[in-house]
């Protein structure tokens, strides 16, 4: 406890606290919806996009690489979840091609135009995100408070579309809400939390922060607002807790961090089998 | 004027025509049933019908007040649905969205007309169960209680009793019937033609031979003849080799 609060002294410590909790918060919110519509993938794809850019990022020598980072994973999120049920390619086709796609061309460029010393700890660095989260200049923070306000905001007034859009598509399409629309909300924001959630895991782990909350939740509850909170709440107490025994342990946060999610699934499995048997 | 009107309609994907020539009218208080062999276009005219996709060729037409959006819609079962974590409550009251425009959340109009129809559905003491849990009956009415929330007017039904036994489907079939008596229009795709012939007034036959016309007219008419004859030589088969195998070949056939 004294080491905690000893750490806690740091600000980059409290930085990444705060980061932490947010970035697990939004990545659980999509992350029923996305497992739901059998995007469990997406996350894993357009953290590969997004890797992909931070290398033309890194290449180009922007200082700034959001300005990158963010149009272009956007862009495919969008290209990705528009096409849909009725794409020619499939959608976990769509997104292995582009997810390896992508990967192969950021190492690739930043292999040929290396401007560090250390290559495969810059490429480790930006898959398993060891050490990013710890150091987030005071400006991330402030842009990662702000897009999460604004993330958590959007899911809470589009909640009910987003429902309606996910359990079945052709009827509220047919019965005139604006699907296309709300389908595009769904792609940005998911994009948006997935650079955002870069910093925290790195881009491997991504999809960990998104699926295990919401199976966890799925396994206790039945109704699709409790799984949501439920989720919510999984996914920011295992951030936490990952977050801490990392700092203390001296482990990589990442790692810990979705260590700590699938401990929580293993026991969320075991609650939910004794709790009812009927969830499979 | 009818409530919808169906000229010259050729349905398909791209460029490729799955049925031509269909000429149809509903009027307000209808009960059509659209029948046709396996892949002769009902589902997809459906989908035509409900504008989730683009009619090849053709027009239709709404008329008497009946917007767009106004048409119900209780959907074959998609394999998202089967593991979906959603209360009945929650499923019924998604059938208020279109009403709400841009309003976020739920008004106490649109709980009290969920809270309604799940009352004529006979789905009220289920309402804070999982909807997967459900039985297969159950499922049904509980859409058709969401597709009942969507609109009062007309209502089109996609193989309403596909993977029902016996019993739930005439229960399903007397639900439907009486909703037609308080003046909900029907549109019914089956493949149940004796059912068709016990409940509907109005037959669509789409096919090699396109036919629509009163249930009478089409006991007469050559398709129908040929249509029946078909229908009760598969009923044979059907009970030759098992129900259980003939559900799962609608359900692949279905898709």
């Amino acid at each position: 406890m004294d080491k905690l609060a000893f750490y806690l002294q740091y600000p980059f410590v409290r930085y990444a606290l705060i980061v932490g909790v947010l970035i697990s918060l939004c990545s659980s919110l999509l992350g029923v919806t996305l497992v739901l519509k059998r995007f469990s993938y997406i996350g894993d794809g357009l953290s590969h996009v997004a890797f992909g850019a931070m290398a033309i990022a890194g290449v180009l020598g922007l200082s700034n690489n959001m300005l990158i980072v963010m149009p272009v994973t956007v862009i495919s999120a969008v290209l990705l979840l528009r096409t849909g049920q009725n794409a020619r390619i499939k959608g976990d086709a769509a997104i292995a091609m582009i997810s390896v796609g992508a990967l192969a061309f950021g190492y690739l460029i930043m292999n040929i135009f290396s401007t560090s010393a250390n290559l495969s700890g810059d490429v480790c660095t930006t898959l398993f995100g060891s050490t990013s989260i710890l150091t987030l200049s005071l400006g991330e923070v402030w842009l990662c408070v702000v897009l999460s306000i604004v993330v958590v905001v959007i899911f809470i007034l589009f909640y009910n579309k987003i429902f309606a859009v996910t359990f079945d598509e052709n009827f509220a399409k047919a019965t005139g809400v604006k699907t296309d629309a709300y389908n595009l909300i769904i792609a940005v924001v998911t994009a948006v939390i997935i650079v955002l959630a870069m910093n925290l895991v790195g881009s491997l782990l991504i999809s960990a922060l998104v699926i295990f909350p919401a199976l966890s939740a799925m396994k206790l509850f039945k109704s699709f607002k409790s799984v949501t909170v439920c989720s919510a709440v999984l996914s920011v107490v295992c951030a936490l807790s990952g977050m801490i025994i990392s700092i203390l342990a001296g482990t990589p946060v990442g790692s810990t961090i979705v260590a700590a999610d699938a401990v929580v699934f293993g026991i969320c499995c075991i609650a939910g089998a004794i709790m009812g048997g009927t969830s499979k | 004027m009818a409530l919808l009107t169906v000229k010259d309609l050729s349905v398909g994907y791209g460029n490729q025509i799955v049925a031509e020539n269909i000429n149809f009218e509903v009027n307000a208080g209808d009960y059509l049933c659209i029948v046709g062999e396996n892949g002769s276009g009902k589902s997809t005219l459906m989908k035509t019908l409900l504008r989730l996709q683009k009619p090849v060729k053709g027009e239709i037409l709404t008329g008497e007040g009946l917007t767009e959006n106004e048409i119900g819609y209780l959907p074959q079962q998609t394999v998202i649905q089967k593991d979906f974590p959603a209360s009945v409550r929650e499923v019924v009251l998604s059938g208020c969205q279109s009403r709400g425009g841009f309003r976020p959340f739920y008004s106490s109009e649109d709980k009290k007309t969920a809270a309604e129809n799940m009352e004529k559905m006979g789905i009220t003491d289920l309402a804070g169960r999982c909807y997967r849990e459900l039985s297969g009956g159950q499922q049904q009415r509980v859409l058709l209680a969401r597709a009942l929330c969507a609109t009062r007017k007309l209502l089109l039904l996609d193989e309403p009793v596909s993977g029902l036994d016996p019993k739930v489907t005439a229960e399903m079939y007397a639900l439907i019937s009486e909703l037609n008596k308080e003046k909900v229009t029907i549109i019914m795709i089956s493949h149940d033609i004796g059912a068709a012939m016990g409940f509907a007034d109005h037959i669509l036959h789409i096919g090699d031979n396109v036919f629509f016309g009163t249930k009478d007219e089409y006991l007469g008419s050559k398709a129908g003849k040929f249509f029946l004859m078909m229908q009760s030589r598969d009923a044979e088969s059907v009970f030759a080799s098992g129900p259980r195998k003939t559900m799962k070949k609608e359900e692949e056939t279905n898709g």
